[in-house]
């Protein structure tokens, strides 16, 4: 397919940096390929900005290839762009015509303050998973080898769909309550399904939702946006586990 | 909020059956229906602990509602400049503490026009009148009906010319023969009258002695509040047991249709009781 030029209009979050107070600010960027990333129509313009000796815009990414969940934009009102089941990374122009106006924002959440333009701190994400995110491992040197222990194929199959949460915090973004219960619920699900998980599951449930609260994260209601706008199709029923062993921990923990 | 709301849910369904005796029984047999229930559900002692569980639901339910959204709302203090929220959730999702808080208007008001006259207030309840016509002479008396089932005259209750009347009520529903003071028996509170004339009818000859001019408003904002209701247990049902962590594949389907049906059903019947007493005034 042979490739398509447009010319668009962007409307980017600029902020110097976490004190500093930022605005939308305008952009005209000529001449993108349709068949370019969102990723590399921001390169292009930055390198338009550095040619007009302006700051470039900072945003936020890494892999490029929708794994590492950093490129963490929140494009034309929807997080991660006009699309499901992708990040920014993912994004290409072809979802835009000639002539479009595109907004770019940084995920909004009290829980993730912005460093600079559209990149924020996500380290609250990092918080929640080291107050419960793990499996403690004897590392005696006679570890048995994780095949040994045998687990239903279906709770495989489901600890390994909520495995596949990438930390990207699109869930959180498009969240009307910036709940970060997608996140949680799928590790504290990927745990709570298998036995290695089981030894630990009361404390890590009840310590990883009180780290969320902590770290200024809303509450679900249920309204169902980050099932849609994940990337990894991180179900709502790993919200509704986490509810049932929080429900059920909260009340026979004896800790 | 998913346990009060439940239960709000299972209220509701209570609340309509009683409710609906305004329409399926008509007549004389429907107002002694429908006042001897609430009679029933002012005096019985496990309705009386089930009020209370009630009130203090939507108390519960409103305050960690309103607790709730004022904590989300911090979750985001600084608002997307452009978000477009339509494009992954649904608009009644969104709106549950606007919805919820017109609902708690409503209660409120709906309280003050039926629950306060009934209990409180300093003007006395119309009783329970029936008008019964002389065989012989076609002249109509009125009488009370008392709790054993005997009529009163009203007359016994005026005094004439220089004649004391006889009887008195006390309590708001005893007869009383005044010399001897010896109670005769006890009546009905006519919540049914009361009911009937705020929805337009004319109840002077019941004893309730101005109809609601203002009937078609309140027909209208009753009709409001249940379209509100309608949309707050659209989203509210199904999501009150995924709060409660039950969701499993097998049954999601089921509870979210269960949930819209819920949603339209109940508040559209709640909604035809006021709209058939003004269309039949
Ligand atoms: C008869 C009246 C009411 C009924 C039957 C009802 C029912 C429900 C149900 C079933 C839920 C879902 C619970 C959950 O998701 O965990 C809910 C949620 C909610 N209700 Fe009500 N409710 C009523 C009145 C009110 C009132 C008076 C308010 C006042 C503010 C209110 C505010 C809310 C809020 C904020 C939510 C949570 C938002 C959400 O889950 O999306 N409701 N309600
Ligand atoms: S649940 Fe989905 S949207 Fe949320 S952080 Fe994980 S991958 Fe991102
Ligand atoms: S840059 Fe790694 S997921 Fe987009």
């Amino acid at each position: 397919m042979a490739s398509k030029f447009i010319n668009i209009t962007l409307k980017i979050w600029r902020q110097k940096n976490s004190q500093a107070k930022g605005s939308m600010e305008t952009y005209k960027l000529d001449h993108v390929s349709t068949d370019s990333s969102f990723l590399e129509m921001l390169d292009q313009l930055n390198e338009q900005l550095i040619n007009e000796r302006k700051e470039p815009i900072a945003f936020d990414h890494d892999c490029r290839e929708g794994i590492c969940g950093m490129c963490s934009l929140y494009i034309n009102g929807r997080a991660h762009g006009p699309d499901t089941g992708i990040t920014t990374c993912q994004l290409h122009m072809r979802m835009f015509k000639d002539g479009d106006t595109i907004y770019v924002e940084p995920w909004r959440s009290a829980a993730f303050p912005v460093i600079k333009d559209l990149v924020v701190d996500r380290s609250a994400f990092d918080r929640i998973q080291q107050a419960g995110g793990f499996v403690s491992v004897n590392t005696s040197g006679r570890t048995i080898d994780a095949n040994s222990i045998p687990v239903p194929k279906t709770d495989a199959d489901k600890a390994f769909e909520a495995a596949a949460c990438i930390g990207c915090g699109a869930c959180v973004a498009t969240c009307k309550n910036g709940s970060a219960m997608l996140f949680v619920g799928a590790k504290v699900s990927q745990y709570a399904l298998l036995p290695q998980g089981k030894v630990e599951a009361k404390n890590r449930v009840l310590n990883m939702v009180r780290q969320m609260d902590e770290e200024g994260f809303g509450n679900c209601t249920n309204t169902g946006a980050c099932e849609i706008e994940c990337p990894k199709g991180i179900s709502l029923e790993n919200i509704a586990r986490m509810n049932r062993e929080f429900l059920t921990a909260a009340l026979s923990n004896e800790d | 909020m998913a346990l009060t709301g439940l239960f709000l849910c299972l209220f509701l369904v209570g609340h309509l059956l009683g409710n609906l005796q305004l329409i399926f029984i008509t007549g004389e047999e429907g107002k002694r229906a429908f006042n001897e229930y609430a009679y029933f559900m002012t005096h019985n002692p496990f309705v009386k602990v089930l009020s209370y569980v009630t009130y203090l639901s939507i108390l519960f339910h409103a305050i960690d509602g309103f607790l709730l959204t004022i904590k989300n709302k911090k979750a985001r203090p600084v608002p997307y400049a452009y978000n477009n929220p339509g494009a992954n959730s649904s608009m009644p999702s969104r709106y549950m503490a606007l919805l919820g808080s017109l609902i708690l208007i409503f209660i409120v008001t709906h309280m003050a026009n039926f629950w306060w006259k009934m209990k409180f207030s300093s003007d006395p309840m119309p009783l329970h009148q029936v008008v019964v016509a002389n065989p012989q002479s076609g002249a109509e008396e009125t009488f009370y009906i008392t709790h054993t089932g005997d009529y009163v005259p009203t007359s016994a209750f005026v005094g004439e010319g220089e004649m004391p009347a006889a009887m008195e009520v006390r309590n708001g529903t005893e007869f009383y023969l005044k010399e001897v003071n010896l109670k005769r028996g006890e009546g009905y509170k006519d919540l049914h009258s009361v009911v009937l004339s705020f929805f337009g009818h004319d109840k002077s000859k019941d004893g309730v002695p101005e109809k609601n001019e203002m009937a078609l408003f309140a027909v209208l904002f009753y009709v409001i509040a249940m379209m509100v209701l309608a949309f707050h247990l659209w989203h509210g049902f199904a999501s009150a047991f995924q709060s409660l962590g039950l969701n499993h594949k097998a049954y999601n389907k089921m509870i979210k249709m269960a949930g819209q049906a819920f949603a339209i059903i109940v508040p559209a019947l709640f909604a035809i009781i006021p709209i058939l007493l003004f269309m039949n005034k």
